[in-house]
């Protein structure tokens, strides 16, 4: 491949390293940077348009003093001007949408662009928190039972086994209702139940490599147990990694939206994208865009990681990638027009 | 084989007791039933939650509550259930609140999961085999966004545009001609898309496919079928007739004497058996007679299958077993179509005949019509199904794609096709087989999935079902009631992951061999 090769000024070849295989395969799939960039986009409009609340409850509070609503902890404000938890007089009747409310307003005139802005903020942190507590988890204790084998194995088996047979919503929801709705905790929470799906995906790249040639010679060369997981099989089971990790937290962006909708996630007065979707179910027929736009930033969200996901498969595992084949409809279609009108 | 079902069935069992003991801890340690109660100013606040604590047997630690849950649950074994009891919901028993609601739930999921898996695999099939093409492309597209899709928004989408419109057509049902080519040049552009290769032929197919759509439309429309739909002798003769070719085409046995003359005579013998069973229908009217129906139409297929069959006469018998089996859809359809008209002149179906709310009609549950009532649930679990399938179809579609494409790259494939064989032969004797093995085992995980959804989509349609009890029991601190729909779904689940064990091991003779040895 001759974008493989590259000189240094002495005129040798300098081999590119895997990292750089992937990273240029990665930025060739076209759907998987879009996405990031739609995901980029996102996640700047969702935490600059109405700024963000560090530490404290998140809950609404009356200042005793000046009997000003404020909300519990550090807010840092945003260029929105407009509040997710004030409310506004009606701009247009019924609140529908208009320059000021571009996404609408509620019955009570609360900014529905707002308020999808904390929502999506409070999702994209469980995803992220899933993300990387259930990657680390399944990761580790992939790697633990397919390492070690034998009774370690089982043991962490029957865990995971038992994490499977109870349906992820069902746990979550049992788990999640006693949060009271607190966005990273729940974040953590679900976190730390879905990983048995990687777990089993990670041990089965590694029951295959510790058989393979330079795990024998690493520990041959005296490599400590711990060292050859981390050093020699891990980078080579990377790309199940990095892929799966991503399905996790589309996945997770899901789970998350429906446990709000069902009310064992996130409750209110804090926000939630399902949660928004729940709290104006029955308006769906008098004001449809209190429906349509949490809806859509759920479904922006989690195709846009499904399509990274994908991209990083392609430029991990090559073989699996697609060769678009030249379609040859069209010279047909010259050829049969182009062959009638040789004959007349 | 027993011995390995049996393995696997003790290994799951224990694996649901430790899982049902986490649920139960977790539940019991998360919340407290006492709740409203302490927060109350009433009087007698203090003594109703003694009388509540004696009643749910609080005093005893939750560790050792779930071994007393766990022997009430045990003598379900000997027909005693003891679940507890729902305080609730008026301290009904749970196994009481669980009957009715079992029913509805189980048939929305296992419905779901089947149709998913079907439609799933024969999709991921055909862009596997159309690799690259537009169609390939459109169907990947489209399982990505299907997959990214939150269900609770899909089924909201579906009650709200979905049946609303449905509903308005079947209530003045007209075509014009118009629409009906439109309708026609779709199916015609689907079915090229599907079929392939070169323009000529595509461009036969596309023209063949639109002409016979589109009459078929128009001749729907004349003879008022969407107003009046049935199916009577000439709908069960086609369909059977279909399946026939179908199973013929899956098992590749186009071209062989025996199966198809064997298959022949099953799907005829339905056919004759049309008339004499329109009376089974009728005094036997039972859920339980579709059962019945369909081991017998099995058993006279086989029974044909092995006389015809020849040398082949097992593979022969089984496969038009199978076709007899399957003939009981159309014959039972025709059952419910029959009371098309008296279910539509119902006074309470005033919003249409897609229902959009809970699991049936509340005054036709007592009705004594089984096929009414089959038919009213039938017109109940078509949105939540679909809404259950759409996000499954797009796994299973990809899952299949990505497993058949592997398969197909393998030697004994090329070997196949080496040595001659057909593709149909090919893909279906050789490649199929061996793609449903890894794709069996993602359906255990999978039915997970769908029991999740069926909470969400339970909520949207307001079905009285599982779900809504998990919900309920949930959101008022009922251990009992979370459990009674834990041990349900855990058993569920359980029974899907066996059969799925079982289809692997028909399918893949070397886990057979390696467990007889």
């Amino acid at each position: 491949m001759a974008a493989s090769v590259e000189r240094t000024e002495t005129g040798d070849v300098v081999g590119l390293s895997l990292g750089d295989l992937v990273r240029g395969r990665f930025f060739r799939h076209r759907a998987a940077v879009t996405s990031l960039i739609v995901l980029g986009v996102i996640v700047l409009l969702a935490f600059t348009s109405v700024g963000t609340i560090i530490g404290g409850t998140g809950k609404l509070t009356a200042d005793p003093a000046s009997g000003l609503i404020a909300l519990d902890g550090f807010r840092i404000s945003g260029w929105w001007p407009y509040n997710w938890y004030e409310n506004y007089p009606l701009s247009n009747p019924g609140g529908l949408p208009s320059w000021e409310h571009p996404f609408g307003q509620d019955t009570l005139g609360k900014d529905i662009f707002a308020r999808v802005m904390r929502g999506t903020q409070q999702s994209l942190a469980v995803v992220v928190l899933i993300g990387m507590l259930a990657t680390v988890m399944g990761v580790l204790v992939g790697a633990l039972s397919g390492y070690f084998r034998g009774k370690v194995d089982a043991v962490l088996m029957r865990i995971t086994d038992v994490i499977l047979i109870i349906p992820g919503l069902v746990l979550g929801a049992v788990l999640g209702h006693s949060l009271n709705g607190n966005a990273v905790a729940l974040g953590i929470l679900l976190g730390l139940i879905t990983w048995p799906g990687l777990a089993r995906l990670v041990r089965g790249e590694f029951l295959a490599l510790r058989e393979r040639e330079f795990v024998d010679a690493a520990r041959v060369a005296g490599a400590s147990s711990r060292h050859i997981i981390f050093r020699h099989i891990l980078p080579n089971s990377i790309g199940v990694i990095v892929v799966n990790a991503t399905l996790l937290m589309s996945a997770g962006i899901l789970t998350e939206t429906a446990l709000s909708y069902l009310g064992f996630g996130i409750l209110p007065p804090d926000i939630s994208l399902g949660q928004i979707i729940s709290e104006y179910n029955e308006a769906f027929k008098t004001r449809p865009w209190l429906f349509w736009w949490p809806g859509l930033f759920i479904v922006m969200i989690a195709l846009s990681i499904n399509f990274v996901g994908d991209g990083l498969r392609d430029a991990f595992d090559p073989r699996q990638r697609r060769m678009p084949k030249s379609t040859s409809l069209w010279r047909e279609f010259k050829e049969l027009v182009g062959g009638k009108a040789a004959t007349k | 084989m027993l011995k390995f079902i049996s393995r696997r069935l003790a290994a799951t069992f224990v694996v649901l007791i430790v899982a049902s003991f986490v649920v139960y801890m977790l539940v019991a340690l998360t919340s407290d039933p006492l709740r409203d109660l302490r927060v109350s100013n009433d009087q007698s606040a203090q003594h109703k939650m003694a009388i509540l604590s004696e009643k749910l047997q609080l005093d005893v630690p939750p560790f050792f509550r779930y071994f007393l849950w766990l022997r009430g649950a045990a003598g379900c074994v000997i027909g005693q259930c003891d679940l507890g009891i729902a305080f609730s919901r008026g301290d009904q028993p749970v196994a009481a609140a669980l009957g009715t609601a079992m029913a509805s739930t189980l048939s929305l999921v296992v419905l779901a999961t089947i149709l998913a898996i079907v439609f799933g695999i024969a999709i991921g099939m055909t862009t596997a085999l159309r690799q690259y093409s537009a169609y390939d492309y459109t169907v990947t597209f489209g399982a990505f966004i299907f997959y990214s899709l939150p269900i609770f928004w899909v089924a909201v989408l579906l009650k709200e545009f979905g049946a609303i419109k449905f509903n308005e057509f079947l209530g003045a049902p007209d075509i014009p001609l118009g629409v009906a080519i439109g309708l026609g040049l779709v199916f015609g552009f689907i079915a090229q898309a599907i079929v392939g290769g070169r323009l000529v032929a595509r461009l036969k197919i596309a023209g063949a496919v639109a002409v016979l759509a589109t009459i078929l439309l128009v001749i729907l429309d004349a003879t008022q079928w969407f107003a009046q739909p049935s199916i009577g002798i000439i709908g069960v003769t086609l369909s059977v007739a279909g399946i026939a070719a179908f199973i013929l085409f899956a098992t590749s046995s186009m071209s062989k004497r025996r199966y198809v003359i064997a298959i022949g005579a099953t799907a005829a013998l339905v056919v004759a058996l049309w008339f004499p069973l329109q009376f089974v229908w009728f005094f036997l009217n039972n859920p339980l007679t579709v059962i019945l129906v369909a081991l017998v139409l099995a058993v006279l297929g086989w029974l044909l299958g092995w006389f015809i069959g020849g040398d082949d006469r097992k593979d022969v018998a089984r496969i038009a077993a199978i076709v007899g089996a399957l003939a009981t859809i159309p014959l039972l359809l025709d059952q419910l179509f029959i009371r098309w008209e008296t279910y539509t002149n119902l006074s309470s179906l005033k919003s249409g005949v897609i229902a959009t709310i809970g699991a049936n009609t509340p005054t036709m549950a007592s009705h004594p019509d089984t096929w009414l009532r089959m038919l009213d649930s039938a017109a109940h679990l078509v949105l939540p199904t679909i809404a259950l399938m759409v996000i499954s179809i797009a796994a299973y579609t990809r899952y299949t794609r990505a497993t058949l494409l592997e398969v197909l790259n393998q030697d004994y494939v090329r070997t196949a096709r080496a040595k001659g064989l057909n593709e149909s032969t090919v893909v279906m004797r050789h490649a199929f087989r061996n793609t449903l093995i890894p794709i069996a085992t993602i359906i255990a995980f999978d039915f997970g999935a769908i029991i999740g959804g069926a909470i969400i989509t339970e909520r949207v349609f307001a079905w009285q079902g599982m779900g809504s009890l998990f919900s309920y029991g949930l959101h008022h601190s009922d251990v009992n009631l979370v459990m009674g729909f834990f041990l349900v779904t855990g058993i569920a689940t359980v029974a899907f992951n066996i059969v799925a064990d079982i289809t692997y091991s028909v399918l893949d003779p070397r886990i057979r061999l390696s467990e007889e040895a």
